[in-house]
């Protein structure tokens, strides 16, 4: 099939489109694989950062030293960790997993942490005076209040792992970014701006995906909000 | 029951809240207590449920000293009501009230059967149940906040300025309601308030606060007739008679209905239902005598159940001002 039988495509659109039909098969695996090294990556590093976030909230001064050291790790260049952490993890998806999740770490705590202390002064003085417990207040008011704005956080750290992880196909972890890489070499840049494109969907999606999960989690909680299309639909069908 | 024993707390920054005070609470009464802010009031209620611990001195709940007491034990046994509320927005109402049940364990229909009658008891319908309390108005959230306080049965209540943030129409009709809920209920209450006219009207007995001291411990009655020195008498205000108007039942003044017999003067007709032309005993004498000046007869029939029970005239409020040596 060539773009001559898409006859109402614009002309400049048709090479991107044949790239894509000619290479549908590869784009889809490599999408796989990108999407397996962000799911890793969510999967230890949301537990990790939700406890961190937690934790730092039976004291302040462990909180600013842990947010300013998840601060400093964002900064890293992703391509220097890659190159640090290669002769000790190897080549491939290990050492980018391990980066992403150190990148993850600030959204994911940092929210966790203002979402557990943004409760309402009266409200936990409510609790504390009804008789819970330190841990009760956690589990039953300031967790399930805070849940939303912990997903934020989330959904931050998803997109931008999504992103980063591209990079990771230089020291071999697959992943969309093997044809950003190969459209370097090549100097093909149809094939870099399809893969690029193809990342961004994917944040994109991710992030719309996350956002809806969190309005749902907030109009749970009683919240009022302006709900958005994908949040209507999820209503109506319940 | 609840003592305070020469309690004194010192802040850690050196604020002496409290300084040696010594009252206490009657089983099933009420105490409130009343002062300017940064008085000690708050910091004196939070020291019986062990928000705050005494620096001296001893605070006895039920006759127990309450640092002999499980902290968590102790405070699910307190119904716990303040000026924000604090409800749980993620909650259900019908999940916040149930709150200290759950905590203590009562299975899920007995817990059922109580939030049905604490909405039934604080006057919301039962389809609040499900609601959310941001959906509701200040008012009903602090309904709901008084229910969640009552819901475990707890011996003793706390409450924090509860009506501190409603507007006055919806404070004072909370005001009455909670009157009529004490009644039916037997809690020790203490109440803490900045405004003298709520302490008078909610009080059994009041305490009156100045800088981290008790200045005057009585009844509204007493406080008002023999104010112990200057600062209780500015406390009060003006108005010293018409406050007292607010707390005296027409009860205490009225003729029993013989000495009507007797009497010249025409009765106004408490006409069926004509609740406007006659009065129930418990009234203040402040209705009783707005009513008096607001109709065309010169006595007032009071009406308790659909009979009459005794007489108000002018005569018998200015006599019993006289005799209680009021100005």
């Amino acid at each position: 099939m060539s773009a001559a039988h898409l006859g109402v495509v614009p002309l400049f659109i048709s090479p991107y489109l044949e790239f894509v039909v000619q290479n549908v098969d590869q784009l889809f695996a490599r999408l796989i694989e990108h999407i397996l090294i962000t799911a890793e990556t969510v999967l230890i590093a949301v537990p990790i950062g939700v406890s961190l976030g937690v934790l730092i909230t039976y004291n302040d001064r462990a909180a600013t030293a842990v947010l300013w050291l998840a601060g400093i790790a964002m900064t890293i260049p992703s391509l220097a960790a890659f190159g640090l952490l290669v002769p000790f993890l190897g080549i491939g998806s290990d050492p980018v997993v391990f980066t992403l999740i150190l990148y993850s770490q600030l959204p994911v705590i940092r929210n966790t942490y203002v979402g557990l202390t943004g409760v309402e002064e009266a409200t936990k003085e409510a609790g504390k005076g009804l008789g819970m417990t330190r841990q009760q207040r956690l589990r039953r008011i300031q967790i399930p209040m805070a849940l939303p704005i912990i997903l934020a956080g989330v959904r931050n750290a998803v997109v931008i792992v999504v992103g980063v992880a591209a990079v990771g196909a230089y020291i071999g972890a697959g992943g969309l970014g093997e044809f950003i890489f190969n459209g370097i070499r090549q100097g093909d840049s149809v094939m870099i701006v399809v893969a690029t494109i193809i990342v961004s969907l994917l944040a994109l999606v991710a992030d719309y995906g996350i956002a809806t999960v969190e309005q749902l989690l907030r109009i749970r909680n009683g919240e009022q909000v302006e709900q958005r299309a994908s949040t209507q639909l999820i209503q109506k069908a319940r | 029951m609840i003592e305070f024993e020469d309690v004194t707390k010192v802040y850690a920054d050196g604020t002496e809240a409290i300084d040696g005070i010594n009252f206490t609470v009657e089983e099933g009464t009420t105490t409130v207590l009343v002062g300017p802010s940064g008085c000690g009031k708050t910091t004196s209620m939070k020291l019986v449920n062990r928000l705050e611990e005494p620096t001296e001195g001893t605070v006895y709940v039920n006759g127990t000293d309450n640092q002999e007491l499980d902290k968590i034990d102790l405070r699910r046994g307190i119904g716990y009501v303040i000026q924000e509320i604090g409800l749980f927005d993620h909650l259900t109402v019908g999940e916040n009230i149930a709150t200290v049940p759950e905590l203590v364990g009562w299975d899920q229909s007995r817990i059922d059967d109580r939030v049905d009658e604490l909405l039934e008891l604080m006057d919301l319908s039962p389809e609040y149940r499900d609601q959310y309390p941001r959906e509701l108005s200040g008012g009903q959230r602090q309904r709901i906040g008084v229910a969640r306080a009552l819901a475990a049965d707890p011996d003793i209540l706390l409450m924090d300025e509860p009506f501190g943030a409603l507007d006055p129409i919806t404070r004072e009709n909370l005001q009455d309601e909670f009157l009529q809920i004490q009644d039916r209920i037997n809690t020790t209450i203490l109440f803490v308030t900045h405004s003298i006219d709520e302490a008078l009207k909610m009080g059994d007995r009041i305490a009156i606060f100045d800088v981290g001291e008790v200045v005057q411990y009585d009844t509204p009655a007493e406080i008002l007739s023999n104010p112990k020195n200057e600062f209780v008498e500015n406390f009060i205000g003006e108005n010293q008679t018409f406050k007292q108007l607010s707390i005296t039942p027409v009860r205490e003044v009225m003729d029993d209905p013989q000495a009507y017999e007797s009497a010249e003067s025409e009765v106004a007709p408490a006409a069926d239902g004509g609740e406007y032309y006659s009065i129930s005993p418990d009234s203040s004498l402040q209705v009783g005598l707005t009513r008096l000046l607001s109709i065309e007869h010169t006595t007032l029939p009071v009406v308790d159940g659909g009979e009459v029970v005794g007489f108000l005239t002018e005569d018998h409020v200015r006599s019993y001002f006289d005799s209680a040596g009021e100005p």
